[in-house]
């Protein structure tokens, strides 16, 4: 079987730069001097994100770039490292490497191999010296256009007065010249340059590098004055002036978490107030028309490109890459969409009146009035349908993606998966589904990984060689309750506990399973012994977690020592569609979900047996069930008594079956969800209410709550 | 004949005085803030809520929103509720939260500045004094002025879940 898993590319890219663009924020925003923890864990959360997808979709190119990041990250998450500037300037760039492979594989754009090896050796280096210094404004070759204020302090300030270049030497040399300091560019007459540099190094070194551009002799250098105070703050106020005129106001001053990220940008728009423009121009990406001469290394010159695009925030790399990616498909916030649902839901009770108001008038005299009716009503059914089609999908379009992941990443780690999938025809929202995927992502890979075993501890453990991974979607109790169990070897609890007090967490050995397997849900929290590739450092369920709470879910989970672990996530119905079938009970209407209904039957009289003190039961098939009157629980003015004269629906939930007695059967129909709970509570009994087609409301019954409670029917306060 | 009053007070932010709508409930006139008020509907059909109290007469759809209704004069014990074409729904909007609540009839808007407005006495009304305001003094008439944030959000009238921290 071959699966085409090109259509979830696109979702990937989406998610992907849709994480990248949050990385970003996360970055600028974050507190260089006394991070949160919880920002650090997000801005992990988002690379091991990127990178979770990029391995799936085997862009290894990616997930190699995120790999080195998300272990210098997980360092300084765990307080082994100290956030620096020198972090974060790091991990920009290494933001802007990762959108820039993520353009390559979208549009096919050029990647820069170069720049990808640079900004990996500089993350390498960044989390392999633990202690890294705070200014060394040479060695991490990336950094050179954004060395320290400090830089200045002490150093010798030149001049060099260079004679007349192309444009494009002088930036090579700028470029050059900035991996020793600071340098900027002074117009001189007759189209010249002069540059000054402000640095440590001797003379020498700087007629040596502009050795490979120009002739030395060409060259005039004097060394100047240091700035004074005064000079210093004039040239910061002109700066921030021309910043303002320029747009690139985007650091704003006045907001004190910006400040660190507002001020190595001002340190890089140069020095001297007397050049900004070329600077700027540099800055957003135009190359200069001259034609390249032959001695220019090239190298420097791409990085800068890269460190360029990065000081100027998003604004170049969006801007060049707008044109290449205008996609086929525009993401919408799901309140537009829900307020168009409500929208069209009026519209269709409104056509419902016309249509009604209308067919008492004689169709001879109204013949083209009807016809405009008839034709409204088809157009208002097109329209509601088109319209639903947006929200609801199948969870089909989520299990399709794990079988080809599935069998990869059993592959890599050499252990045998049979992957089961079942309810994929479910219909959950959009808005779920696609905010379901990563977790379950997470869910499927840590099954694979840390549960199912190797082939050879299973059949020493008497199991089959192939482990069996079940997922599975189903609408429950007024929830959808997606699953995914495996047969592996299940969860440790000596493990998790150990694992525990090493991450001074407050647990105790005689917490109950159901709390200690709670536990892994802590950030940073994994009982793999080995960080892997695929999975390993806690991040994962984590953000499993979080992203279901996030959706109004519960995660629960089972599991048992060598037999294996299932791990249940419930959702809300909200804005589910639900095969429904109204029931009437005196005079009123009532929704059944679908599935919980077996079957409708008419007692005869000789099933209906009484059992004194305990209500009714009814024989059917056999089998003694429980007789549940709706009339009775819910007060409602009955029209019928005897269940020999209604109908009893069987009804099955959580392995509990019961008879419910109603009037009578009204209809089947799928029906949109509402909840409750947004502008009234939760009630007993309930599970949500839908809108009938009249404009009426109609309760959906929450069969789970009904069954629970029947045993206690004469008690009347038990649903309160 | 109830006059519909606008949604939108001229100078309910002029800073003296607030803009109320004077619902009455049986034979007492209340106000309460107009900016609250999201619309004022008829009275119609609602969806009994199986075992919730009288005074909450079920669900109603409102333009695709569920909403509660709840009926005052029952909770209050004030008159004998009727529902006939002059019965009116307010629906209010609080902090969010929409949800109808059903009044005799709506009088007037009208603006008072504070010195129309006295404290109000710890006697008197059917209302738990926490709830008003204030009484209001219009042309010799009385205005019973209602905090309808805080009774509507009171457990008392039991229309929350508990409110989350």
């Amino acid at each position: 079987m071959t699966i085409d898993i090109s259509q979830f590319y696109k979702v990937f890219f989406d998610e992907a730069e849709e994480l990248l663009a949050e990385k970003e924020r996360l970055l600028l925003a974050v507190d260089i001097d006394s991070p949160d923890p919880e920002d650090l864990n997000a801005i992990f959360r988002t690379a091991h994100s990127i990178k979770g997808g990029a391995s799936t979709f085997g862009l290894n190119d990616m997930s190699e770039v995120t790999h080195v990041l998300e272990s210098l990250l997980d360092r300084i998450r765990k307080g082994e490292m100290a956030l620096t500037g020198q972090h974060v300037d790091a991990f920009l760039a290494a933001k802007d490497i990762l959108k820039m492979q993520l353009d390559g594989h979208r549009n096919g754009a050029d990647v820069d191999q170069e720049a990808v090896a640079n900004v990996r050796m500089m993350l390498h280096d960044l989390s392999e010296g633990v202690i890294v210094p705070t200014h060394q404004p040479t060695v991490p070759s990336f950094l050179h256009a954004e060395p320290k204020q400090q830089v200045a302090e002490g150093a010798h300030r030149y001049k060099i007065e260079l004679p007349d270049l192309a444009k494009r030497d002088v930036d090579a040399l700028v470029d050059e010249l900035g991996l020793l300091g600071r340098v900027s560019v002074v117009p001189l007459a007759a189209g010249r340059t002069a540059l000054i540099i402000m640095t440590h190094e001797s003379l020498d070194d700087i007629v040596a590098i502009c050795s490979f551009v120009l002739d030395p002799s060409d060259l005039k250098i004097f060394e100047a004055p240091p700035l004074t105070p005064e000079q210093r703050a004039r040239e910061a106020a002109e700066r921030a002036r021309i910043e303002e005129e320029q747009g690139y106001g985007f650091f704003d001053p006045a907001e004190p978490e910006d400040a660190s990220a507002h001020e190595p940008t001002e340190d890089e728009l140069g020095y001297g107030f007397f050049q900004p423009i070329e600077q700027i121009r540099r800055e957003a990406g135009i190359v200069a028309e001259a034609p390249p001469p032959a001695p220019v290394r090239p190298e420097p010159l791409e990085i800068t490109e890269v460190a360029a695009e990065k000081k100027a925030g998003k604004k170049a790399s969006e801007g060049s890459h707008a044109q290449g990616a205008e996609s086929s498909s525009i993401r919408v916030s799901i309140e537009k969409v829900d307020q168009l649902i409500n929208l069209v839901g009026e519209l269709v009770i409104t056509q419902a009146m016309i249509e009604q108001r209308s067919s008492g008038l004689d169709p001879m005299l109204h013949q083209r009035l009807l016809q405009s009716v008839a034709q409204l009503t088809r157009n208002t059914r097109d329209l509601q349908e088109s319209v639903m089609s947006i929200r609801m999908m199948p969870m089909d379009f989520v299990f399709s993606r794990f079988p080809r992941m599935v069998r990869d990443l059993a592959g890599k780690l050499g252990k045998k998966v049979d992957f089961i999938t079942n309810g994929a025809a479910t219909e959950l929202d959009k808005g779920l589904i696609e905010r379901i995927v990563d977790p379950l992502t997470h869910l499927v890979r840590n099954s694979i990984d840390h549960g199912i075993e190797m082939p050879a501890a299973r059949v020493a453990a008497g199991k089959s060689e192939s482990g069996r991974l079940f997922l599975s979607a189903a609408h429950q109790g007024g929830n959808i309750v997606i699953e995914v169990a495996d047969d592996g070897g299940g969860l440790n609890r000596e493990r998790i506990l150990a694992k525990a007090k090493e991450n001074g967490l407050a647990v105790s050995d005689n917490m109950s399973d159901a709390d200690v397997w709670q536990l892994i849900f802590a950030p940073g929290f994994s009982t793999a012994e080995i960080v892997t590739d695929v999975s390993g450092r806690g991040v994962g369920m984590d953000v499993v977690k979080r992203n279901i709470q996030a959706l109004g879910g519960t995660i629960d989970i089972r599991s048992a020592r060598g037999f294996g672990t299932t791990i249940l996530i419930s959702l809300p119905l909200t804005l589910a569609i639900l095969d429904g079938m109204s029931i009437r009970s005196g005079d009123e209407i009532y929704i059944l979900p679908l599935g919980f209904v077996v079957e409708s039957l008419q007692p005869v009289r000789a099933d209906v047996k009484e059992i004194h003190g305990q209500g009714r039961v009814v024989k059917v098939r056999g089998e003694y069930l429980p007789l549940i009157p709706l009339y009775q629980m819910f007060n409602i003015e009955p029209r019928l008594t005897d269940p020999c004269e209604g109908i009893l629906v069987i009804l099955e939930a959580e392995g509990r079956k019961a008879a419910l007695f109603v009037d009578e059967l009204v209809g089947q129909q799928q029906v949109v969800v509402k909840n409750l709970e947004a502008n009234y509570r939760k009630v007993a009994g309930i599970s949500g209410a839908t809108i009938l087609g009249d404009g009426g409301v109609a309760l959906i019954l929450d069969v789970a709550a009904l069954l629970r409670s029947s045993r206690q029917l004469s008690d009347e306060s038990v649903l309160f | 004949m109830s006059t519909q009053p606008t949604n939108k007070p001229n100078d309910a932010h002029d800073g003296s005085g607030s803009a109320n709508t004077w619902p009455s409930l049986g034979s007492e006139e209340y106000g309460i803030d107009i900016l609250k008020v999201q619309e004022i509907r008829g009275y119609e059909t609602v969806t009994r809520i199986a075992n919730a109290p009288e005074f909450i007469k079920g669900v109603i759809n409102l333009r695709g929103i569920i909403i509660p209704v709840v009926d005052m004069r029952i909770k209050f014990n004030l008159g004998t509720p009727t529902y006939d074409q002059f019965t009116v729904v307010i629906i209010l909007n609080i902090g969010g939260r929409i949800m109808g609540m059903v009044v005799d009839s709506v009088s007037d808007v009208t603006t008072l500045s504070p010195d129309q407005i006295k404290p109000a006495p710890e006697m008197g009304t059917a209302f738990n004094s926490d709830y008003l305001t204030g009484l209001g003094t219009v042309d010799e008439r009385m205005l019973i002025l209602i905090d309808i944030d805080k009774l509507m959000s009171s457990s008392e009238m039991g229309l929350m879940d508990r409110m989350a921290a």
